[in-house]
């Protein structure tokens, strides 16, 4: 594969032919799909809870309690869930690699939103309640569109993390379920290929994509931004 | 009370989250440390895990993590300096943080080419009149890889300490005849620890938990605690040594936390 003949599409024609590979994609479109909208759905309720805790205490214990998942090495994660899944008789598989998905998706859906929470100024919330509106109407009429680019946000960071995760997924998917990045670790310990470059050079693409979609959301949403920070 | 109840339904989702998927897992880890490769209640995986095999690995990994975040900081430090003297800053970071948003493995993948015997590397070597050398597979390949990955991860709160830096202190440090270099070792430097310290943080510890960098770039030759752990998860099948090595990376985190810990906490 070291001499250079010239450009051409044969491989990712190749690609588009092998449907082993297909499929591999197709599951992890979906599990990042499926995760990234259940663990924003979660944690914006997670957020919303932090938010209203009373108590000091309780604020930083639950803060605390989120930030775990984000500062664990991604091996103790993907080893606790290993056990966690077995103890629980849940076969590795589709569903063990979603549920850990959004797992370790829901404390940045949190980080995300809770600024937005905390910018919100209380007194929306008591002139909707004068107005005599009910809970579910200040929930779904003042909150939600007022944290809406929190949770955009959120979603697309899901999204992306759920897409690049190798770690996690790595131990959790038994034999049969495979997602991209495990693929192309397992194809790249096998040494270097010309099919293995052009998957590469689509998954390089697709979450150049995410990054360009999350960039221009939260460009349009913070003018007082938050940096570049991840 | 009902209206009490009703209220909190909603965290309820949020609250099974952190039971199950955050208190469990690590409750297990500590619980499977306790048992043998037989499955027997002991504490066998304590007493090997000082037993000098383990004890050099332990020392190897840190030793490795050490030299990393070491080369990191020195690469990075003048980065973000020079960073913050340029005209378009949120440009040049947003360039340099971009490669880290690209998938690990696929930075790794990339290494596996340019590195390779027949790589970029390789043949610039063979130009120079070097001649071509065994880079893959080595120390050398498996720290530089892990530096360029790690890089982005320092410079960003170093970045943002020494953005934040007040320029006046500058000023009435050469007004008061202070040399660049006292003025960058008492102003500069003490102003700008809490960046080095979360840099150092976000970098060693990832550093020690390396798992897939060790195979694939370093061959195996290098044995971080993560790789160990992976190994006697998924090959071995011994979870219990597995889970104590778990338990160590996880005591050896939170100490690292609190000694690079800002004083500002609980915000």
């Amino acid at each position: 594969m070291y001499d250079f003949k010239g450009f051409t599409l044969d491989w990712y024609k190749e690609l588009f032919q092998d449907t082993r590979l297909l499929i591999i994609v197709l599951n992890t479109i979906v599990v990042a799909l499926l995760a990234a909208l259940i663990s924003t759905m979660i944690g914006v309720l997670g957020a919303l809870a932090i938010h209203m805790a009373r108590k000091r205490n309780t604020k930083n214990a639950l803060l605390s309690l989120n930030n775990v998942l984000i500062v664990s090495p991604d091996v103790i994660i993907g080893a606790s869930f290993l056990i966690l899944f077995t103890m629980a008789g849940i076969k590795l598989g589709f569903y063990s690699v979603l549920l850990s998905h959004i797992a370790f998706c829901i404390p940045i859906v949190v980080l995300m939103v809770l600024p937005k929470l905390s910018e919100m100024s209380p007194s929306l919330i008591d002139a909707a309640r004068d107005l005599g509106a009910s809970g579910w109407d200040v929930f779904s009429k003042v909150i939600i569109p007022y944290i809406s680019p929190g949770i955009f946000a959120g979603f697309f960071m899901a999204l992306t993390y759920s897409f690049d995760d190798f770690a996690v997924t790595f131990f959790v998917t038994g034999n049969g379920f495979s997602t991209l990045s495990v693929e192309i670790y397992s194809l790249a310990r096998r040494g270097i290929s010309l099919h293995i470059n052009a998957l590469s050079a689509l998954l390089f693409l697709f979450t150049m994509l995410l990054v360009v979609v999350y960039y221009f959301i939260s460009k349009r949403n913070k003018p007082n931004g938050m940096g570049v920070g991840k | 009370m009902e209206n009490k109840l009703t209220r909190s339904l909603y965290a309820v989702p949020y609250l099974l989250w952190i039971i199950l998927f955050v208190v469990a897992p690590i409750l297990l880890v500590l619980y499977y440390s306790f048992f043998n490769i037989e499955g027997q209640l002991s504490l066998s995986n304590y007493e090997k895990f000082f037993t000098p095999v383990y004890l050099k690995m332990i020392f190897s990994s840190f030793w490795y993590a050490f030299l990393i975040t070491a080369i990191s900081l020195a690469v990075a430090y003048p980065a973000a300096y020079l960073l913050t003297k340029t005209t378009h800053k949120q440009l040049w970071l947003l360039l340099i943080i971009t490669p880290s948003w690209i998938n690990l493995l696929l930075k790794a993948y990339a290494f596996l080419g340019i590195f390779g015997t027949y790589g970029a590397a390789n043949n610039f070597l063979e130009m120079v009149g070097i001649g071509s050398k065994q880079i893959l597979f080595t120390d050398f390949s498996f720290v530089f890889v892990s530096v360029y990955i790690f890089i982005p991860f320092m410079i960003l709160p170093i970045f943002n300490s020494l953005n934040d830096l007040n320029p006046t202190l500058l000023d009435a440090a050469n007004d008061l005849g202070a040399s660049r270099w006292t003025t960058f070792r008492r102003v500069i430097f003490p102003l700008t620890i809490d960046g080095v310290k979360s840099g150092c943080q976000v970098v060693f510890i990832p550093a020690l938990s390396l798992f897939m960098l060790t195979r694939l770039i370093a061959g195996n030759r290098v044995i971080t605690l993560g790789t160990a752990i992976e190994q006697h998860f998924l090959v071995t099948e011994d979870w219990g040594m597995g889970s104590m090595i778990s338990v160590f990376l996880m005591i050896t985190m939170v100490l690292i936390m609190m000694l690079t810990g800002s004083r500002k906490r609980g915000a």
